[in-house]
């Protein structure tokens, strides 16, 4: 069907090829075909069947393309996968069903209810750090959601990229779910057409790319991006549970390559030691003692970012305060866990998004300028992490960190809570996903309202008096007591 | 050196960032502060309506300073529900943990509003806004220049200036907000100007609610019913077409779709709805705006130009370019592929379009874009069925028209070119909002497995643990499960 721009001889995914693509869904989708709740449940099941009878290829792919550990891969992936395809099974007469909304007197007689609808052809772009993860969740609330939908997995992942679009292929429904495989130009291509939502999953840079596109069709879009998740720690707390939970959040999810890994830590002076011994202990613990042995990490995606991260790793004034780690095999794209104490603010990996295992502790003289130093970094994160007992800093975290989702003593677990929306905010991105907020995310909720031909409002219409003033302005006013009033009056008027 | 606009929006920053918006009293005072804006100075809003629309008071209370105060009222009383964090449901495994969802303002916000309804659609999103406590810049259009100055002149008067300001001109002071980063746009208008809106957006990432328009169509099938409801059916498409700003409404009726064998019938009652409300006749036409301005005057009368629609008039067509006013216009199948059929009208002409069987205006609106609203005189309940599964628009209003506009717990917006987002009542609190996810746990207990090295028993034990299969979990632990 979709091809990749290889060989000569193989044909060119252009702006023409998108464009048959597009039209070839759009005449799927209105034939009604995605909006049955059998359609949708049929495509769910087999996206469970199609996970439940390859996880070895998926496990395999997701080694070529990251080292992914097995267990990341089977979890992360797989699991979280069937879950969500699961929950949609499960929940998704509920979320169909219209939901009555209050009428009040100004409209009686009347009756209101908001109908969820699919947006129609909807485009999912993904990245390459969670390839199905990211390529498939959002599918789910697009089909759950009724719609037709095209998927382009990331090409930096290419062994899960081919292995999507050939299970796709193989399980679900052609006419209506394709996967477009490709890099730029193809991206480009299918940026070009009009869809009726866009779900982009990624970094900033492309994001407003993606935005730039679709503001041309007045497409609606989600976008997950990235930031730098800080986690906050503060003293008198388990220190031994906390700091597994940090390195479970930071190099147990892809060797700290994900949107809500801890990007740096804030403590005190006094207590970075014990953390930094305690990182120590439980990292060696964890990854033995020499981690590019280690077969629980995954490595460096590709050669571009083992650069950009030996960058940030060899600044001057960054190297010297490595206090852990530090490590690497270019050949085999691995960096060790390590860990830098009081790398100066305005060094590159203190600016942009590390998105790898790189974990940088500043430190302050207390717990509470952790806030400042937040808010002075100008972003608004993804994701952001609390360790404390005290509950005056629990609750000034909550309420004045900005960031797409907050958890306090632990680290990215709030991705397995489908009754949160998981989205970011300003540079994070716009929009949510994940449970019912993906259905939501790729529905239309249409507004209807009954009326009946009983109880019609005279003072609506003209001629306008200064009597029907009167009534109106109680109508308005909805209250039962005022429109009496002004009825009375206008009778014994 | 920075111009005074951007030092407005740098003291909009400022303002956000020491909390200034934050408190619910605060956001309180600045509510109660626009009703009595609003209540003590109703007269100058109907003078300035009057100048820039020629909207009579009943219709201007009507369209805005009644919908304002019922919106404020509504928002006053429910605001402290709004802010409260909500509670989210955790799976078991998680147990003890808690997990919410907080609203918190976006920032500072940047609302454009129209010319056709100047107070509430300034009005209503700031309420919106401040509700969710953000600091605002608010413009308002300079096609109804009287109706800006107001807001310019007044609102500083009542609201906080360090909190909400008001910037007055045109299209260049738009274009120059628009390279500025804002946390939230909020624009109503054009799918044309929308897009320069988005487009503009993406370069900060900022999100964007875009309250557009398109053909709103009147399917009606209520003709062969009983007499009065025939006639409440006229009453409502008038009142729904020449009602709000003479037909200059996103939500007005575009055009209507009726069976060619009552046809005539419809027209005869819209023509003596016509003449009750308005008048017989340019010369005494009353009740009823006037054109905006030149502009939109010529636009309109070239959409009668073309001979083959001049000639499908069948009632109205004169006008007064004086007065920039457009008479009442009925016209009976214009050609489908002339501009007053593919263009959104927004104004008083209104195209009665027939079909040989009602259940062809399905079709018919699919072939256009998606409207923001469609109107349906009906009480064929499985007609009315598949009005709602093979349509789509941003709402569909039964036997009535206008009205969905009053209700508070109905979210109002578009959909593909009619816009994306809504509002009013909470959903103006929402647009206005960041949803932040929530989670705390305590440090017991610890679910070891998480943690590497990972073995066949880890993996199995979250396998088990994902699926909550908690009875899975117990035998497994106890040994009853192998890998």
């Amino acid at each position: 069907m979709l091809m990749e721009n290889k060989a000569e001889n193989k044909a060119v995914f252009d702006a023409e090829s998108a464009k048959e693509v597009v039209k070839e869904l759009r005449d799927s989708f209105v034939t009604g075909k995605t909006k049955s709740h059998r359609w949708r449940v049929t495509q769910l099941k087999a996206m469970l069947k199609m996970l439940d009878e390859n996880e070895p290829q998926i496990v395999a792919a997701l080694r070529d393309d990251l080292s992914k550990p097995e267990f990341e891969s089977s979890l992360y992936e797989i699991q979280m996968l069937k879950n969500s395809c699961r929950l949609a099974l499960k929940e998704m007469n509920h979320w169909m069903m219209p939901e009555k909304a209050k009428t009040s007197l100004t409209t009686f007689p009347s009756s209101a209810e908001i109908v969820s609808e699919p947006l129609g052809v909807v485009l999912v772009i993904s990245a390459w750090n969670y390839p199905f993860l990211l390529s498939l969740d959002p599918v789910v609330g697009a089909i759950s959601a009724g719609n037709a939908i095209v998927l382009k997995p990331s090409e930096m992942a290419p062994a899960s990229s081919s292995l999507i679009a050939k299970l796709v292929a193989d399980y679900l429904d052609s006419s209506c779910i394709k996967v477009v495989e490709g890099a730029v130009p193809e991206t480009s291509a299918l940026l070009e057409q009009k869809w009726d939502k866009i779900l982009y999953t990624g970094n900033g840079r492309v994001a407003r790319i993606v935005m730039a596109a679709a503001a041309k069709h007045l497409t609606p879009v989600v976008l997950e991006l990235g930031g730098k998740s800080p986690v906050i720690v503060d003293s008198n707390i388990n220190l031994k549970v906390a700091t597994r939970r940090i390195i479970a959040g930071k190099w147990g999810c892809n060797n700290g390559q994900a949107c809500i890994s801890p990007d740096y830590i804030i403590t005190t002076k006094d207590y970075a030691t014990k953390l930094v011994d305690s990182f120590k202990c439980e990292l060696e613990r964890f990854y033995g003692k020499d981690p590019l042995e280690s077969k629980d990490l995954s490595r460096i995606v590709n050669s571009n970012h083992f650069d950009r991260l030996s960058k940030l790793m060899d600044e001057e004034k960054v190297s010297s305060k490595i206090v852990h780690g530090g490590q690497r095999n270019e050949k085999n794209l691995q960096i060790a866990p390590t860990i830098f104490l009081d790398v100066p603010v305005n060094s590159l990996i203190m600016k942009e998004e590390i998105f790898g295992p790189l974990l940088p502790i500043i430190t302050v003289d207390k717990v509470e300028q952790s806030f400042d130093l937040i808010h002075s970094s100008g972003g608004k994160p993804l994701a952001a992490y609390l360790f404390t007992n005290n509950k005056k800093l629990k609750c000034k975290f909550v309420e004045t960190v900005s960031a797409g989702g907050l958890v306090v003593n632990d680290t990215a677990v709030h991705l397995a809570i489908h009754s949160l929306p998981f989205g970011g905010v300003g540079e994070s991105g716009m929009g949510s996903n994940h449970g019912k907020f993906s259905f939501d995310a790729f529905s239309h909720k249409k507004a209807v309202l009954y009326r009946g031909f009983a109880g019609d409002a005279f003072l609506r219409y003209p001629p306008y008096t200064p009597g029907k003033l009167t009534l109106l302005q109680a109508l308005l006013s909805g209250s039962i007591v005022g429109i009496i009033r002004a009825l009375l009056g206008w009778f014994w008027a | 050196m920075l111009s005074s606009m951007e030092k407005s929006i740098a003291e909009l920053r400022e303002t956000f960032k020491n909390g200034g918006t934050k408190s619910i009293s605060w956001r309180k005072s600045q509510l109660k502060a626009l009703l009595q804006l609003i209540n003590q100075n109703e007269d100058s809003i109907f003078k300035a309506l009057d100048q820039d629309l020629g909207k009579s008071p009943v219709e201007s209370y009507r369209d805005e300073v009644g919908v304002l105060k019922k919106s404020v009222t509504y928002t006053l009383s429910c605001l402290e529900k709004w802010v409260a964090p909500k509670k989210a449901e955790v799976p078991l495994l998680f147990f003890p943990a808690k997990a919410e969802v907080m609203p918190q303002p976006l920032g500072v916000v940047l609302i454009f509003s129209s010319w056709n309804f100047p107070f509430t659609l300034a009005l209503d999103p700031l309420i919106g806004a401040i509700s969710a406590g953000n600091t605002v810049l608010l413009k308002p259009s300079d096609l109804a220049p009287a109706c800006m100055s107001f807001l310019v002149e007044t609102i500083p008067k009542y609201l906080d200036n360090k909190a909400v300001k008001v910037l007055a001109g045109g299209a260049d002071i738009g274009e120059r907000l628009l390279q500025l980063k804002w946390d939230k746009i909020f624009f109503t208008g054009s799918p044309r100007v929308g897009r320069l809106v988005m487009a503009a957006a993406a370069k900060h990432l900022t999100p964007v609610t875009l309250e557009l328009g398109g053909k709103s169509p009147a399917i009606v099938d209520t003709l062969s019913t009983t007499p009065s409801k025939a006639k409440v059916t006229a009453k409502r498409i008038v009142g729904g077409k020449w009602g709000p700003c003479t037909g200059q409404a996103c939500i007005a009726i575009d055009y209507v779709l009726v069976e060619e064998k009552l046809a005539s019938t419809l027209i005869e009652l819209l023509k003596k709805t016509i003449k009750r409300f308005y008048g017989e006749n340019i010369k005494s036409l009353k009740n009823i705006s006037r054109i905006v301005n030149k502009h939109q005057f010529q636009r309109l009368v070239n959409l009668l130009k073309d001979p083959n629609v001049a000639d499908s008039i069948v009632y109205g067509g004169s006008v007064d370019e004086e007065k920039l006013v457009i008479e009442p216009t009925i016209l009976l199948d214009p050609p489908l592929d002339s501009e007053i059929m593919s263009e959104e009208i927004f104004g008083p002409l209104l195209p009665i379009i027939t079909l040989k069987n009602i259940e062809e205006s399905i079709d018919f609106i699919n072939s256009k874009s998606n409207p923001l609203v469609i109107y349906a005189f009906t009480e064929d309940d499985t007609f009315k069925k598949r009005i709602l599964s093979e349509t789509s628009s941003g709402t569909v209003t039964f036997n009535d028209s206008m009205v969905q506009f009053l209700c508070d717990s109905l979210p109002f917006g578009g959909v593909g070119q009619s816009g994306f987002g809504r509002y009013h009542g909470k959903y103006s609190f929402d647009t206005f909002s960041h949803e932040k996810s929530i989670m705390h746990r305590g440090f017991y207990p610890e679910i070891e497995p998480r943690y590497p090295p990972w073995t066949d028993f880890k993996l199995l034990f979250l396998k088990l643990a994902y699926q909550f299969d908690y009875f899975g979990l117990i035998l497994l632990l106890l040994g009853f499960k192998r890998s």
